[in-house]
């Protein structure tokens, strides 16, 4: 587990990407990590096309979920909502994949359900149980 | 993977535990460092949980035959076990699911008989939620008040006010000992002004039971709850004590079997206590071997127990002093004497749960969250702590193993 922090989800950690909120956002969804308080809001621009022009996510938690939403901000520009709706569990754990425990997978993959709830309009399922 | 322990007392409770002598799956000692959370099991308690399945498994109360006899037989005494433990009558001890169990039966069964409008319930800033929102729903349903004796920024009560929060006041409901920081409440000031002020006290013992002496008699509580798993004993049982003649007083928790003397179609009358508060079938098993848990704890001596306790939140607190320099806030009172087993803490931007993964590569075991006190963490202002409870079975050797996780951590995290 210790292998898992480092250097560059450290930074993603200290300096999140895409930190903030989006101005009159078209889309959004906000969810929590009940089990440890884990807490992603994340806020797109959509352009006519229906592909995301801009992205922001805010929130608090642990290293892992906070870098993992930070990372995933940076690979979802110019994808169609309909894409991130089908995004996969693979899409944060080629990030950040090795050596994460069964409880911590959740704040791994707190990000990527609140961005897949943004894209559906309603709550998603958490993506490594779908 | 073992260490060598200087106190031969210590050395033998630990022998006694066999998941303690177990390596972890990365081969590391376990330093369990948890159990306010639940406690480790000893050898002889899970010996009473395969001795009652394996040679004496009936059910109780109305069985003739000699294994339900034993059954029953068993399971009554160890109810008076309980009971001399804390130095109460055996029909004051209800047998419940746990702590939580016990403080909605107060909740439903008292509360909704004696509680109404303009009435008050009183509770602390300091409450795990088992203590808190039973008495939200009860103040919910009867329009009665809800008011919070306050803590001070070290979590230690403050009692300036007491006596305009105790007016009209028809309960308080406080933990003995926090869960989040340790605080050792002031029952002996509380329970006496309470009672002059003409309100009840029901104590969440849920902590205190197994770290410390506890005489119900002299405590003078008119309820006391707690749990079996967090004093060495198994999941699912707890006790509600009741003082007798209030427990007279008041109706049925939940109806049904073994709850009753007489039943007609249309009505029922129920039985005498305990049993007037124990429907359905009792959680036999666990029963028995609770009481042997608290056999374990009597001969260990509690008043030992609380010693341990101390030297080692004494010796915890010198050694993370040694790290408030590197980012180490520690929350909670720093006077060893008024904390029981608990030190909750935080560490730079290492969030609480990061922190307690990287303890856990070493075999370190500690808990991070709120710690179901999440009004108290948005007062202090902390999102979430670390937090490390002492038992029987921990030692020094533990505690080193705790401050060289965080120096890990340090690395980790290039603080």
């Amino acid at each position: 587990m210790d292998d898992f922090y480092r250097d560059y989800i450290l930074d993603h950690y200290r300096n999140p990407r895409n930190f903030g909120r989006l101005e009159g956002a078209d889309a959004s969804a906000e969810d929590l990590n009940p089990l440890c308080g884990d807490q992603i809001r994340m806020e797109l621009k959509v352009d006519k096309s229906g592909l995301v022009q801009d992205v922001k996510f805010s929130g608090k938690g642990c290293a892992i979920s906070q870098a993992s939403a930070s990372m995933l901000t940076e690979s979802i520009k110019g994808k169609s909502l309909s894409e991130i709706a089908t995004l996969p569990k693979e899409a944060v754990l080629e990030n950040v994949g090795i050596g994460i425990s069964p409880t911590r997978m959740k704040c791994a993959m707190l990000g990527l359900k609140v961005l897949k709830s943004a894209a559906i309009g309603e709550l998603a399922a958490w993506p490594d149980e779908a | 993977m073992s260490v060598a322990i200087a106190d031969p007392k210590v050395r033998r409770i630990i022998a006694d535990f066999p998941i303690l002598q177990r390596p972890t799956s990365r081969g590391k000692r376990l330093v369990y460092l948890d159990s306010a959370a639940t406690s480790q099991k000893p050898q002889v308690v899970i010996d009473a949980l395969v001795n009652y399945y394996s040679q004496y498994n009936a059910n109780i109360h109305r069985g003739v035959y000699e294994i339900a006899e034993r059954a029953t037989a068993e399971f009554e005494k160890a109810r008076e076990t309980v009971a001399s433990f804390f130095n109460a009558q055996t029909q004051e001890i209800i047998w419940t699911r746990n702590t939580t169990e016990s403080i909605n039966l107060v909740s439903y069964s008292w509360g909704l008989q004696n509680v109404g409008r303009g009435d008050a319930i009183l509770v602390t800033q300091l409450e795990h939620h088992s203590n808190l929102v039973p008495w939200q729903v009860l103040a919910e349903k009867t329009g009665a008040e809800l008011r919070f004796i306050p803590v001070d920024d070290r979590g230690l009560h403050v009692l300036d006010d007491l006596d305009a929060l105790l007016d009209s006041c028809k309960l308080v409901a406080l933990s003995h000992v926090s869960n989040s920081l340790g605080t050792i409440a002031p029952l002996d000031i509380i329970i006496p002004r309470a009672h002059a002020a003409g309100a009840l006290v029901m104590v969440d013992g849920a902590q205190a039971a197994p770290n410390m002496p506890v005489d119900l008699k002299a405590l003078d509580a008119d309820f006391y709850a707690f749990s079996a798993h967090k004093m060495c004993g198994p999941t699912g049982i707890g006790v509600l004590y009741g003082k007798r003649a209030l427990l007279e007083g008041m109706p049925p928790f939940l109806t049904g079997g073994d709850m009753i003397r007489k039943v007609e179609y249309t009505k029922s009358t129920f039985n005498e206590l305990p049993w007037k508060f124990e429907a359905g079938t009792s959680n036999v098993a666990d029963a028995i071997a609770f009481a042997v848990a608290v056999d374990y704890l009597r001969g260990i001596g509690m008043e030992w127990v609380r010693d341990h306790e101390h030297r080692l939140v004494t010796y915890a607190l010198e050694r993370l002093a040694t790290l408030e320099s590197r980012g180490l806030a520690i929350y909670g009172p720093r006077d060893p004497a008024r904390i029981a087993d608990v030190i909750s803490f935080n560490f730079g931007d290492v969030h609480p749960h990061d922190l307690a993964s990287i303890l856990d590569t070493d075999g370190v075991c500690v808990r991070a969250g709120h710690h179901c006190t999440m009004p108290l963490m948005e007062k202090m202002g902390w999102p979430a702590t670390a937090r490390a409870s002492f038992y029987i079975y921990n030692t020094e050797e533990d505690i080193d193993a705790l401050v060289t996780g965080i120096e890990k951590a340090a690395r980790v995290f290039k603080l």
